[in-house]
């Protein structure tokens, strides 16, 4: 084969289908950056290693959970390994080539060949049995998706079926071209008696028309990720990099009510003093909308894929609350699309919509349903912490709206007055000393 | 000031003497009202007392970490309790904490040095672990011998700091057999007391969270609940006093456990 019409289509699409990839890959990061600042960038050497274990490892999705763990292995590593053979594609595709690497590489390329398309065979397998546990014996965990949610896991097992089966079409036409450079190999190899009895020029047809649906398909699907829970193929890893390497039960310590509360207390401080020229009114306490959180939080958000694995461990899910880790990561990222397309619509500039992802999206009984058990956090795979995000909306509640509720109010009032959150005297505090 | 035939010394009492204990017992709020996270401390005392250990509380200058508050959304709160607390343990030089408490132990270890609170806290399980491999305290079995005691992790100690064996540790070696609940260490189900939920009604659902893991607990078949926590404590038990097995399955703390096994 050479350079033809063909390569120069190619280019074309390819370029296109780059260009819309990065325009939307550019949007989601501009909405993640809506978040407040966080320094993360600490203690790199670790964050590294978490994120080969955590990331590439897949650690935390074989730990529980064997099946779904074993079968998204597969995918995974289809995923991975057979990107080297879009390598090929791709730079046939530019240089009108075909199998360049098949002639440099010999019994190594004829054996990787044959490794993916074994891989193929396992990722087709695990598809099915993943839309099985979607639509057919429904998992508990993915029958609260419904509407978009649900489709958008289809779509994807589906998507990826269509890929594989491409791959092994153009294998088995191939095996049946006198021309062929390569193969034939180990499972195109058994299907190619599909293609026994057909001219040569039908042969080299199919071979293209599958060579052209693979290559496109991807292109497709990658320009499909940013509008789907797959996208978290790609956040999983800066994600993971940026967790959160302190203990799980360590909250935050909001710096403006550290400074706040210090003056306070210092003896020295004058009461009267006015506000430092250039001072700044300090921020909402907590968080209301998405802008409210910082950047890893909504970062987060983009790197769901809506498994369900926090909600399923989730001691008030458990017992039939309302509150669902999984929603709370799903509405945080809906509320920031819709702040997105609202700044897009209005030149740059968030023009109020009179909505906020609190009530809007998340409900206050939702937030007080919260155990604060960190069994969201530790399920998740690519270390999401819906609870952070809940620590924040009560601290909107508490500090800002004071709208806890009345036994809440209690306890903090006795915490206040007496230093337990129960109604007993500080001066009482050691008396079971003599008891 | 005394328990019993036990001296429990104040820092205030000791300070004047010129003395400073090699370890500081943070009581928490529970183990200093609630009747029976009481029981808890003494039995806490006692083994403090039996190996020898020099310690003291802050008795009635020891106020609330501000944990509830802090889990519940009042930051504002929380600094304040952390900053008065922390002006009281540097005063007295206060460098170890011992707590028996899950909560108070994480908001000390992890929430304060920020403030300027830079102690070394360790909870009350690791610390009795501890006295047993530096050989200052000794158990055998005696009436837990052959007992079936399955644990239940507290949040606040397992997956919010990763500490699993110690009280495992300490069953084991009372002689009984440890049994492990379906979600147990860091797969844990919550008691249903964390993030202030202690202090309110749960929100609308079908069954309370306690019930649930008690439910889980009992498929053990235990002779004995054990925890690590004045909180699990009480949800478990009441747990306990809603299901078949009310009166006939104690839960006990692993301090309780070791008290009891050493006759103190």
């Amino acid at each position: 084969m050479h350079f033809g019409i063909q390569n120069i289509i190619f280019i074309v699409i390819l370029a296109i289908a780059t260009y819309l990839f990065a325009r939307s890959f550019k949007k989601i990061w501009r909405n993640i950056k809506l978040g407040k600042d966080l320094d993360r960038s600490d203690r790199k050497n670790e964050r590294w290693a978490l994120m080969t274990r955590v990331a590439l490892g897949q650690s935390k999705m074989v730990k529980r959970r064997v099946i779904a763990g074993f079968f998204h292995v597969l995918i995974y590593a289809g995923f991975l390994l057979i990107n080297i053979e879009v390598a090929e594609i791709l730079i046939d595709g530019i240089l009108g080539t075909h199998r360049i690497f098949a002639g440099p590489l010999g019994l190594v390329y004829d054996a990787a060949i044959n490794f993916f398309e074994v891989l193929a065979v396992l990722v087709i397998i695990a598809c099915v049995v993943f839309l099985w546990r979607r639509n057919v014996s429904v998992v508990p965990r993915f029958k609260e998706l419904k509407g978009w949610a649900k489709k958008d896991g289809n779509n994807i097992l589906i998507i990826e079926i269509v890929l594989m089966f491409a791959l092994l079409i153009l294998g088995a036409a191939e095996a049946n071209m006198d021309d062929k450079v390569a193969g034939p190999w180990i499972v195109s190899g058994m299907l190619a008696p599909l293609f026994g009895n057909i001219s040569q020029e039908s042969l080299h047809l199919i071979e293209r028309i599958a060579w052209w649906a693979h290559i496109v398909g991807i292109l497709a699907f990658l320009n499909y990720l940013p509008f789907s829970k797959h996208f978290h193929i790609i956040m999983a890893f800066p994600n993971v990099w940026y967790s959160k390497l302190q203990p799980k039960g360590q909250f935050t310590n909001m710096e403006s009510v550290k400074k706040e509360v210090e003056t306070m207390m210092d003896p020295n401080a004058d009461p009267f003093a006015a506000p430092a020229e250039g001072d700044t009114p300090p921020g909402r306490f907590g968080a209301k909308d998405v802008t409210d959180l910082n950047w890893v939080q909504l970062m987060n958000s983009y790197s769901c894929t809506e498994c369900g694995r926090c909600t399923a461990v989730c001691p008030a899910n458990l017992t039939g609350k309302k509150l669902s880790p999984r929603k709370i990561m799903m509405d945080t990222r809906d509320r920031l699309e819709e702040v997105g397309k609202n700044i897009d619509a209005n030149k740059g500039e968030f023009k109020d919509d009179g909505k906020s992802l609190l009530d809007d999206y998340i409900t206050r009984e939702e937030l007080w349903a919260c155990t604060t058990c960190n069994a969201c956090v530790e399920a998740c795979p690519v270390n999401i912490d819906p609870l952070s995000i809940i620590t924040d909306m009560r601290r909107y509640l508490v500090m800002e709206e004071s709208s806890a509720s009345q036994q809440i109010n209690m306890m903090m009032t006795n915490v206040e007055n007496n230093g337990a959150p129960w109604a007993y005297a500080q001066a009482d505090r050691a008396n079971w000393i003599n008891e | 000031m005394e328990n019993g035939t036990i001296k429990v010394p104040t820092m205030a009492e000791k300070m004047p003497e010129g003395k400073k204990p090699e370890v500081l017992f943070w009581v928490g709020c529970a183990g200093s009202f609630d009747d029976r996270a009481k029981k808890i401390t003494k039995a806490f005392v006692k083994i403090l007392s039996k190996a020898g250990v020099d310690f003291a509380v802050l008795g009635t200058e020891e106020s609330c970490t501000g944990d509830p508050a802090k889990r519940a959304g009042n930051e504002f709160l929380f600094m304040m309790q952390a900053m008065a607390n922390i002006e009281v343990l540097n005063a007295y030089e206060i460098t170890d904490i011992v707590t028996a408490c899950p909560h108070c132990f994480n908001t000390l270890k992890n929430e304060y040095p920020e403030l300027g609170g830079n102690y070394k806290v360790i909870h009350h399980t690791t610390f009795i672990n501890n006295l047993l491999k530096e050989g200052k305290l000794s158990v055998e079995g005696g009436s837990f011998k052959g007992k079936r005691i399955t644990f239940h992790d507290p949040c606040y100690l397992g997956r919010a700091n990763g500490i699993y064996e110690a009280p495992r540790e300490l069953i084991q070696k009372l002689d009984a057999e440890l049994v492990e609940m379906r979600r147990c260490k860091s797969n844990g189900l919550c008691c249903g007391a964390g993030g202030a939920q202690m202090f309110k009604e749960p929100e609308k659902g079908n069954k309370d969270i306690n019930i649930e893991r008690t439910e889980e607990a009992l498929e053990t078949q235990p002779e004995i609940i054990a925890a690590a926590c004045p909180f699990c404590n009480t949800m478990m038990t009441d747990g306990v006093k809603n299901s078949e097995k009310e009166g006939q399955l104690p839960v006990l703390d692993i301090a309780e456990l070791i008290a009891q096994a050493k006759d103190l």
